[in-house]
């Protein structure tokens, strides 16, 4: 029935396929990382020529419109610089209370920007390169993040790069808080709609939850993975699930997930 | 000239493969990443030989793996299956018309995507698939029909421009050459 090279090429395609699939998880993360880092070149060539035709649309930029700029930037310096003295007496005030309270110090977050340079050409997950990698000192589980909110969380480091899993993907499940309410549940992903990649539910809430359109949802802390008070969305609306035994909520993310072309992963 | 073609469709696979990473365009406007290795395994099912197709699917399913979160090799065994059928029946196929080229492009976009999935959820992941991914499943089935006949365009343009030309022979012979007037 089968020509002699079919038969052969049908036959080596299933012993790779079999070899490939069984391998074990740790090796199969790494041949994965590896493969992907044949495609390197290509990505240090796009960044190359985005720097070099953002240079050249530097360089003819008018002197009206860099005058108008600077200006902009000085008055937005001068507001930053008051907002800063503020800022200053408050935390002060705020390390007084906390010693008086014996609270915690809260740390700061450290932070390293990093540059999306890919996404998951698969439409059923939710997932991105950024060109950060072990050689950055980043690890697994490191909390992921933009100044509007959570993004998610490392899932794979490779030297020079590393994987992402977004909030609302199937691998990624984060500790919220309701703000107003203090109300605890789970973050995943949709069940409604796997169009809308801003749409997540907040799972296993209270079936007495006060809920309301709007209110803000934040880390929870639980967990050990996310820090506390990281800004994830905002309720859209809610429903009783599992015959009135709890409450589930469609939270809006505050992170444009498409949109994202710089994070920065939470290093400590 | 055959490990030249291999090495070309190889090339716009990896290419292909990047692209759909790094190019968000179609995500943005569409709300899905279309996938245009099936088409491509529609051609070298079409047109070429049985290791161009294996390596491809390999190669191009590996690739794709990379940036996936897919367990690692899944998507090797859709591609190759779809082009192995193909390949089997092209002796019945009007593979040089142009709905013909569209049809199984799209059959195959349709056919990969569902085999994966079912592959993937065998191996014990859960992929977040709901209503909303048959809207997907439709625009990446439609954009690979349309993505198979530029593909064979673009190969077939490829060809001639880098293939050897053989040098046209004329048709005059000498030695028929009918003399006329005097000796």
């Amino acid at each position: 029935m089968f020509r002699r090279p079919q038969y052969i090429a049908l036959v080596a395609v299933l012993v790779l396929v079999v070899v490939v699939l069984n391998l074990p998880p740790q090796t199969s993360a790494r041949l994965k990382l590896w493969v992907g880092t044949l495609f390197l070149p290509l990505f240090g060539l796009a960044t190359s020529s985005q720097k070099a035709a953002e240079r050249a649309g530097d360089t003819v930029v008018s002197r009206t419109v860099l005058i108008d700029q600077l200006n902009q930037f000085r008055e937005e310096n001068q507001r930053l610089k008051l907002l800063q003295a503020e800022n200053e007496t408050l935390r002060q005030e705020n390390e007084r209370l906390r010693s008086s309270l014996n609270f915690q110090r809260q740390t700061p977050l450290k932070v390293r920007l990093a540059r999306v340079v890919s996404r998951d050409p698969a439409n059923w997950w939710r997932n991105l390169q950024i060109d950060l990698g072990a050689r950055d000192q980043l690890r697994a589980d490191m909390p992921v993040v933009t100044a509007e909110g959570l993004v998610g969380k490392i899932a794979n480091v490779g030297p020079a790069h590393s994987q992402v899993v977004l909030v609302g993907d199937p691998n990624c499940r984060v500790a919220a808080i309701v703000s107003e309410t203090r109300d605890n549940g789970i973050i995943g992903p949709s069940s409604s709609t796997a169009l809308n990649a801003q749409i997540v539910d907040l799972t296993y809430l209270a079936k007495n939850a006060t809920l309301k359109p709007g209110q803000r949802v934040v880390t929870s802390g639980i967990g050990g993975i996310f820090p506390k008070g990281l800004p994830v969305g905002e309720v859209v609306d809610f429903r009783s699930v599992g015959y009135g035994l709890y409450t589930e909520a469609r939270v809006k993310l505050a992170v444009s997930m498409n949109k994202l072309e710089e994070v920065w992963v939470v290093v400590q | 000239m055959n490990a030249l073609n291999s090495i070309t469709v190889l090339v716009v696979a990896f290419v292909v493969v990047y692209l759909e990473a790094a190019w968000s365009l179609p995500r943005r406007v569409l709300g899905c990443q279309v996938d245009l290795l099936p088409a491509l395994i529609v051609y070298t099912a079409l047109f070429r030989d049985a290791t161009t197709l294996a390596l491809l699917a390999a190669l191009g399913g590996l690739w794709f793996d990379s940036f996936s979160a897919n367990p690692f090799g899944v998507s090797v065994l859709p591609l190759f299956a779809v082009g192995f059928a193909i390949q089997q029946l092209r002796g019945l196929i009007l593979r040089d018309l142009r709905y013909a080229q569209f049809f199984l492009g799209l059959a195959a976009s349709a056919a990969v995507p569902v085999f994966t999935y079912v592959l993937v959820r065998s191996l014990g992941a859960h992929p977040l698939v709901g209503w909303g991914s048959l809207w997907h499943w439709i625009l990446m089935a439609l954009a690979g029909g349309a993505a198979t006949p530029l593909l064979v365009h673009l190969f077939a343009w490829l060809q001639r421009t880098f293939k050897y030309q053989r040098a046209v022979e004329t048709s005059f012979r000498p030695d028929r050459e009918i003399k006329r007037g005097r000796a």
